[in-house]
């Protein structure tokens, strides 16, 4: 199976070319795509230099313009698609139709991944972006089981993509509006999930870290307790006269122990998320996913570098998520 | 407030010896080195974005002083200041000096300190986000900050690598036994 790794910057790229990804995924400086946060990135620049080194080092690049493009106004989608063309990417991430409609028509011979923004979950979706577009892969959503993952791969044609660490979508992604409701901005416009300029964080006295997003208070940690990301999904809320994460705790996935099952239920591709993410991230979980991967034809053992890993986890807890349901 | 988080402080003599020695040079040579790595690093000013002369304030819970930094292309320069007088800062950041350290030359992960309550943040979050980007793309290494080329940025590193290792094993086996210290890479 191939290891997708992220990168937010030309320096994590390199980071992630050198720890064994086979594949790294990034994006631009602007809106088209999901992890538009102040000093990550690409430029035009960037991206053909971080091409040039993926290559030479055997990974490919894969450009995620992912977001869905402002109405009447998809110049800046389409320039993302064509700069990346040129910048000699292997492949663009796209949920967006005209996005997928511009890239396939105009650039033939770009392959193209549908995004897991595009929440395509069905084998009647996922048909109609490969018979539409020529959509060679789809990065499926976070709310399937192995199982469901297996059913699902009899009925199509193109290869799967699952996500295997990092932050947790508990939501259908490309349909999650908390974000917008708490700011006004989200991942699948802005390309921002609680994005950090109404983001702030209180530490009392005592130690207390208030997070609180669009000036709602939305999580409270105590003294020396682990801290997770200030997203409203992983908020605590009350209702009906209880409080607690009403959604999903501040909790990261690791799917190390699901790896063989996926490689049987005909998963292409494993995705790391984490663009957003400093290179000490980005070494040590791609080493520790390559290990991984690699034991499943005979390499050596690789527990000890995926039990490293939760030092990385939100809430310094992990999960296998929804790959194992046990809340069915 | 927790000021002295458990991973990697200092022992309080460092304080002690530092606390005295003047603050002008220290600061005229920080703010030098620092202009001159701009100037040889111009992405990273347009890495920053909106947080170009944005003062930021950097505080290590284990040194005396607090440092205020602000960045731009002419005029980068890093203030030295006492702690209770941080004034106009946009956002403040404060962990322990070595972890500190560890952010600025890509050891730790960002995200991973402030989860563990490692790394604390006040103010302007989108600040932070933007500085603490900028740095890992610097791949900063002392002889690079220093302005070293060659061999000599070689030796650099390697003497300062050294150092900090021995540094950070000393404050890891002074550290209390209930500390959550996260030693990344």
């Amino acid at each position: 199976m191939e290891l997708v790794c992220p990168a937010g910057t030309p320096a994590a790229l390199r980071a992630a070319a050198d720890a064994g990804a086979d594949a790294i995924y990034c994006g631009f400086a602007n809106e088209t795509n999901a992890r538009n946060f102040p000093g990550l990135n690409f430029t035009r620049e960037d991206l053909a230099d971080g091409v040039d080194h993926a290559h030479r080092k055997g990974s490919k690049v894969l450009v995620a313009i992912n977001t869905f493009a402002r109405a009447g106004s998809v110049g800046l989608w389409t320039e993302a698609v064509d700069t990346a063309a040129r910048c000699g990417a292997d492949a663009i991430i796209a949920a967006d139709l005209a996005v997928l409609d511009h890239a396939a028509s105009n650039h033939p011979d770009l392959r193209l991944h549908l995004s897991v923004q595009a929440a395509a979950n069905t084998p009647e979706a996922i048909r109609f972006y490969a018979e539409t577009f020529g959509v060679k892969r789809v990065v499926l959503p976070r709310v399937l089981s192995v199982p469901e993952i297996a059913a699902l791969n009899k009925e199509i044609e193109v290869e799967m993509e699952v996500f295997v660490f990092g932050g947790l979508c508990v939501m259908t992604e490309g349909r999650c509006s908390l974000s917008s409701y708490a700011t006004g901005k989200s991942p699948n416009l802005t390309g921002v999930c609680s994005p950090p300029d109404h983001v702030d964080y209180h530490e009392d006295p005592s130690g207390k870290l208030l997070a609180r997003l669009g000036g709602f208070t939305i999580d409270r940690f105590e003294a020396g307790q682990a801290a997770g990301y200030p997203t409203l999904c992983k908020g605590q809320f009350s209702a009906e006269g209880k409080t607690g994460y009403l959604f999903e705790d501040p909790v990261s996935l690791n799917a190390f122990e699901f790896l063989g099952d996926l490689a049987q239920a005909g998963v292409t591709a494993l995705k790391i998320e984490g663009r957003q993410r400093g290179k000490a991230y980005i070494a040590g979980v791609v080493s520790a996913f390559r290990k991984a991967v690699d034991s499943l034809s005979g390499g050596g053992d690789p527990k000890p570098a995926i039990a490293a890993l939760k030092a990385f986890s939100e809430g310094g807890r992990e999960t296998a998520g929804s790959y194992k349901k046990t809340w069915r | 407030m927790q000021t002295h988080p458990s991973s990697e402080s200092l022992p309080p003599l460092v304080s002690t010896l530092i606390s005295p020695l003047p603050k002008p040079p220290m600061e005229a040579l920080l703010s030098t080195l620092t202009r001159r790595l701009v100037a040889r690093r111009p992405d990273l000013i347009r890495r920053l974005g909106d947080v170009v002369r944005v003062p930021i304030a950097i505080v290590p819970d284990d040194l005396p002083h607090a440092f205020l930094l602000s960045l731009d292309p002419d005029t980068s320069r890093v203030r030295i200041c006492d702690k209770s007088r941080i004034g106009d800062a946009s956002a403040i950041v404060r962990a322990p000096f070595l972890v500190l350290l560890g952010l600025l030359d890509g050891t730790y992960d960002g995200d991973a300190l402030f989860f563990s309550r490692d790394l604390r943040i006040e103010g302007r979050t989108e600040h932070v986000l933007a500085l603490r980007n900028t740095l890992e793309e610097a791949d900063l290494t002392p002889g690079a900050f220093f302005g070293l080329g060659g061999r000599s940025a070689d030796w650099v590193n390697a003497l300062s690598d050294r150092l900090l290792g021995q540094v950070r094993a000393y404050a890891q086996k002074s550290k209390p036994a209930a500390g959550s210290a996260r030693h990344l890479s």
